[in-house]
């Protein structure tokens, strides 16, 4: 008996250490690519920012622009409450990102016209308001309904893929700090989407992020929007639950 | 004669087999290879590695790159890794044999591994695009001028 208890304090000790801290990718990089990423005329990823600003004043199809609704700089939306997404929508019985949010915002409060989840569009105005919640901690739900997508998201991160036959977790867990192809690795976290890459010069969403890591696996990508990858992001947001949000972080 | 030109004949479909499909008959996709005491002993495909081609695979982004995990005993080193540990002296540490298996599949050892298969069942790969459908990362004459080039290194 004693030694169960023994061993089942230990674990409890050590569970934490197991599990891993969660490191914004912010953490590995180098000096200078920090304090581009810090300068607030300088980051390269707000032309993404200022392209969503620029979208949230046109008017929609009913007349109507986003700072209609939400304010002149979207003041009146919660930045701890985009901290939050993906969220549970108990009337489409789905999670909803952020970027599938705003397209329904689109559809339903400006009459469209309808907004490609894979669009550069879309890809701004989420990049404008993320930025909104800069600084504030990720802090996704995964409870009740969430937990099953949060279950599926973390299989999808668990497994082999391609020819290359690796999963993320076995980079981006475990070799984190240590160098890949003359880069160093990161945990693969979400929390500075979208990211300004100084490898391609382009900004990428979570979505376009996650193909870009199956293309390198010689695996064939999911579709931008689609539930597979909407699962990955509930798992990934989550796994970074209490890193601040960076948008638009710059990222190898 | 009725022998020899039997003998003959065959002689001539051999040597014209040959000239058509040239010096190295073309590779199938996949060869299956057999493991004992954590070693594969026989080349794969029966094939004869060439360790400078070998050196070339290893160090080739787009093939073997060994250079993205590990540090090598070459000079191109501004796109190492260090997931792996160096590969330098390799062969006064494991046999042939391990070293094969090593590069064809690396779970044997560690099935938590992060280095990948090079020559995995292409069944067993999960989602493989398009182009890559149907064989493993390397074929079996890269990864005998791999073991070869990996061999010298002691
Ligand atoms: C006609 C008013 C209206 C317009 C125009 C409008 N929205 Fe909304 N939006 C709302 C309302 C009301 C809600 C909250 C109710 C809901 O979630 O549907 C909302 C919710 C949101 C949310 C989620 C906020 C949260 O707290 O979860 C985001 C993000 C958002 N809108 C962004 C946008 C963007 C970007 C545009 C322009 C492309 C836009 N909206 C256009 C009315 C509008
Ligand atoms: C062979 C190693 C490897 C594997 C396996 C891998 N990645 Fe990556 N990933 C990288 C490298 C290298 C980078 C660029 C450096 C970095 O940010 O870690 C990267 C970057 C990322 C980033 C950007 C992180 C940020 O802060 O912007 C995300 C997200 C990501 N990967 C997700 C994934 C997912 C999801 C999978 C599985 C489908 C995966 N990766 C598999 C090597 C890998
Ligand atoms: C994605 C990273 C990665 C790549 C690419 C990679 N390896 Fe590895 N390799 C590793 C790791 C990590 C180990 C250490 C053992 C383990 O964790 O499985 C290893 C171990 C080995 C070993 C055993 C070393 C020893 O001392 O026991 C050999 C041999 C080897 N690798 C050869 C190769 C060759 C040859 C290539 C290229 C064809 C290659 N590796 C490509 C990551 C990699």
């Amino acid at each position: 008996m004693n030694r169960y208890l023994a061993f089942f304090v230990l674990m409890l000790l050590v569970a934490p250490l197991m599990a891993g801290q969660a490191r914004s990718g912010y953490a590995y990089l180098t000096p200078e690519a920090r304090e581009l990423q810090d300068d607030d005329f300088g980051n390269p990823g707000l032309a993404s920012v200022d392209e969503g600003q620029a979208l949230f004043y046109q008017p929609g199809a009913n007349g109507k622009p986003c700072a209609a609704c939400h304010g002149d700089q979207g003041e009146k939306l919660d930045p701890e409450r985009i901290a939050r997404y993906p969220v549970y929508s108990e009337r489409l019985r789905k999670p909803i990102t952020l970027r599938e949010k705003i397209r329904q915002c689109r559809s339903d409060k400006q009459g469209g016209p309808a907004l490609d989840y894979a669009s550069p569009d879309a890809v701004a105005l989420e990049s404008f308001v993320r930025r909104l919640a800069l600084g504030v901690p990720v802090a996704v739900d995964v409870s009740g309904p969430m937990a099953a997508h949060y279950a599926a998201g973390k299989q999808l991160f668990h497994t082999r893929w391609g020819q290359v036959d690796i999963a993320c977790h076995q980079c981006h867990d475990y070799h984190a700090g240590k160098h890949f192809r003359g880069q160093i690795l990161t945990q693969g976290q979400t929390n500075g989407m979208p990211v300004y890459r100084l490898a391609t010069g382009e900004i990428a969403g979570t979505h376009e992020r996650i193909s870009q890591c199956l293309t390198s696996l010689r695996a064939e990508p999911f579709a931008i929007g689609s539930p597979e990858y909407i699962d990955f992001e509930v798992y990934m947001n989550a796994r970074g639950n209490g890193l601040k949000i960076e948008t638009p972080a710059i990222r190898y | 004669m009725k022998r020899f030109s039997i003998h003959f004949g065959l002689v001539l479909i051999l040597v014209a087999g040959r000239a058509v499909a040239g010096d190295k008959p073309p590779e199938p996709a996949y060869f299956s290879w057999q493991v004992k005491d954590f070693a594969i002993d026989r080349p794969l495909g029966g094939r004869v590695g060439v360790a400078e081609r070998g050196m070339a695979v290893a160090s080739d982004g787009h093939r073997g790159n060994c250079l993205a995990c590990h540090l090598l005993p070459i000079s191109r080193d501004e796109v190492f890794g260090d997931l792996g540990p160096p590969l330098a002296g390799i062969a006064s540490r494991q046999s042939v044999g391990a070293i094969r298996l090593h590069v064809v599949d690396q779970s044997y050892f560690n099935p938590e591994t992060v280095m990948p298969g090079f020559y995995r069942r292409p069944e067993k790969l999960h989602r493989v695009a398009k182009a890559y459908r149907g064989r493993p990362f390397l074929s079996a004459q890269q990864i005998e001028d791999v073991v070869a080039w990996l061999a010298t290194l002691k």
